[in-house]
């Protein structure tokens, strides 16, 4: 599989969006806007920084990615079809019956899969394990996790934060996707989680704080991650909601809803 | 079969009862776990937004703290999907909420499958099971939006811990909406002496469609909405096994510990009788739309039909 540089996962993202508001509006349902603040990062991970092979998903010394916010699943599943993990005529299955590609990810029923999520909170610690094995086994592979804002709220996340820092689980790079708003509104009215590097520094983990549409300072940070040793690495990514849609952009009530026939084709050609 | 008139959402009710304990109680105090939208207690907190909290995706939080507000002399609410509150609290609903018989009324939707395309990490498959678990626990599952906003009132007027599960799609109207319906007073909807269909939520429906099937075949059944799970109603089972010698029952649930074993028990306890069981055997369920996920995964008036003749050659 060819890694792309910078300039080409620039121009990658602009199919990955488009894919997202695709699949939405066939399924007619799902959530838009967390799917479009995460694939800057997403996109740099599976078309430059994870080392994996779409053929062998099951290698043991694949690097993992767990989408911890699973409801943003249609950027990863966007993301594995141009990376050859499926066929890209599979994106239209999104959320139907039978599907491989369920609602939200479920381990066991697509390859390269690493963990089902979509119940909040969960995959730091089930990241943890991954990191924890690779270290027992003496394996090189890092391990990412994506996190969203509002799903920390959870106190489970804040409890693994605790025990990836206690046990130096330096191959381990946490992305919180800080786009501002969780369900019902915006994070600084429902529960609010800044200072997030604050919060982060002081629970022991090496931490950058980056604009998460830049794809350089991307590149940037999950190298500075990758090299980074003797503590877990945070990288809070300043995001915007619905991210390249301007309806979709910094409004709450773009978390979940799918586009319209006719909203998609706004959102198709704004994206270009 | 299945031309049955559909109401509005179980969790639309819910919304009614929360708007009514709004302008008539002051002291019921309702949260969320960011979820206010969905479950419509968004409707609660618009009117009276001093006693409303939005705890944030905080489940075990959020039940700790109602619990502790209970403990003060409330009447407290808390809610978000079944799925969450059932397995994301569940140390906290018994410590906190169960074991001191708090007052707290835990009001859940998104329950069962029928939620559709979102998939099996938002689905409840087990919370009758983990509700049951809980010693003293009122437990209770609305058929249609009629029903559940009555049981809910009655619940609200009642001290003491209760479980509900909502639906989030459109229910098939069961009830009309002067009908009284009682928490633990099972109704019985049809009084066939053939075979017993006892179901709740949205078998209940699928259960009187099967009912009018046999109809046609000159098999009468009667058909029991077990709304409330505990406390189970004893007399109207024990009746029916008695006068029927056949049952079938049908849940939107693992077919282990909830409504089927419940009523399993309770006919073993009184007069022992052949039994079938229609919900969802050893699986969790995926993405889809309802009718097909009710169709893949068998809980459909059509299994319900099979289930009684089986139970029927049975009982010979
Ligand atoms: C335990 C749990 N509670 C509630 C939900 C429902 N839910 C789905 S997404 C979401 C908000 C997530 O906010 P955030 O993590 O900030 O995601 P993003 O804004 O990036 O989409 C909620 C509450 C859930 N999936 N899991």
């Amino acid at each position: 599989m060819p890694v792309l540089s910078a300039a080409e996962c620039v121009a990658k993202c602009k199919v990955v969006r488009r894919h997202i508001i695709e699949m939405l509006a066939a399924a007619g349902s799902g959530h838009p806007g967390g799917s479009l603040s995460a694939t800057e990062i997403v996109t740099a991970l599976y078309f430059h920084h994870l080392r994996h092979d779409p053929h062998h998903p099951d290698d043991p010394d694949r690097d993992r990615f767990i989408l911890s916010k699973g409801h943003a699943v249609p950027v990863q599943y966007a993301c594995m079809a141009e990376c050859g993990y499926f066929p890209i005529s599979e994106l239209a299955t999104l959320r139907c019956i039978d599907s491989r590609l369920q609602g939200h990810p479920v381990k066991g029923t697509l390859p390269g899969i690493e963990a089902s999520t979509g119940s909040l909170g969960q995959g730091l610690s089930i990241a943890n394990g991954h990191a924890l094995a690779g270290r027992i086994d003496g394996r090189a592979y890092n391990v990412f996790v994506r996190l969203g804002d509002g799903e920390i709220d959870e106190g489970q996340v804040w409890e693994a934060a605790l025990f990836a820092a206690h046990h130096s689980l330096d191959n381990l790079i946490a992305i919180v996707d800080a786009n501002r708003i969780q369900l019902d509104g915006f994070t600084a009215d429902i529960l609010n989680t800044e200072p997030l590097p604050e919060k982060w520094r002081a629970f022991g983990w090496e931490t950058v704080e980056i604009d998460g549409h830049d794809m350089d300072a991307v590149f940037a940070a999950l190298e500075q991650g990758k090299a980074h040793r003797e503590s877990p690495f945070c990288i809070v990514a300043r995001t915007v909601k619905g991210k390249g849609v301007s309806f979709m952009e910094n409004e709450p009530e773009w978390h979940g809803v799918a586009p319209n026939a006719d909203e998609k084709a706004r959102a198709l050609a704004e994206i270009g | 079969m299945g031309e049955r008139k559909l109401g509005r959402a179980t969790r639309d009710a819910y919304g009614d009862a929360l708007v009514e304990l709004a302008n008539t109680r002051d002291d019921v105090v309702v949260f969320d776990a960011d979820l206010a939208k969905s479950t419509r207690t968004g409707k609660f907190g618009a009117l009276r937004p001093e006693r409303f909290f939005d705890a944030g995706i905080c489940e075990a939080n959020m039940v700790g703290t109602a619990a502790g507000v209970a403990a003060c002399g409330k009447t407290v609410f808390v809610s978000t999907f079944s799925a969450f509150l059932m397995c994301k609290a569940f140390d906290q609903l018994r410590m906190a909420v169960a074991y001191p018989r708090e007052n707290v009324k835990m009001v859940t939707t998104h329950g069962g499958i029928t939620l559709g395309q979102d998939g099996a990490s938002q689905m409840s498959v087990e919370d009758f099971a983990l509700a049951l678990g809980l010693p003293g626990v009122t437990v209770i599952h609305p058929a249609d939006d009629p029903s559940a906003k009555q049981l809910i009132l009655q619940a609200a007027a009642t001290d003491g811990p209760v479980y509900f599960r909502l639906g989030r799609e459109k229910a098939p109207l069961v009830y009309e909406a002067d009908h009284e319906v009682r928490i633990g007073r099972a109704e019985v909807l049809s009084d066939g002496r053939d075979v017993t269909l006892v179901a709740n939520g949205m078998l209940l429906a699928a259960s009187l469609d099967a009912a009018e099937q046999l109809a046609g075949e000159g098999v009468e059944a009667r058909v029991i909405d077990v709304h409330t799970l505990r406390p189970i109603d004893r007399e109207t089972l024990g009746a029916a096994a008695t006068e029927t010698g056949a049952m079938v029952v049908a849940e939107e649930h693992l077919t282990v510990a909830g409504l089927g074993s419940v009523v399993a028990q309770t006919v073993a306890e009184t007069c022992p009788v052949p039994m079938e069981f229609v919900g969802l055997h050893e699986t969790y369920a995926e993405s889809g739309q309802p009718a097909e996920l009710l169709r893949k995964y068998g809980l459909t008036a059509d299994d319900v039909l099979a289930a009684a003749r089986r139970v029927l050659a049975r009982k010979g």
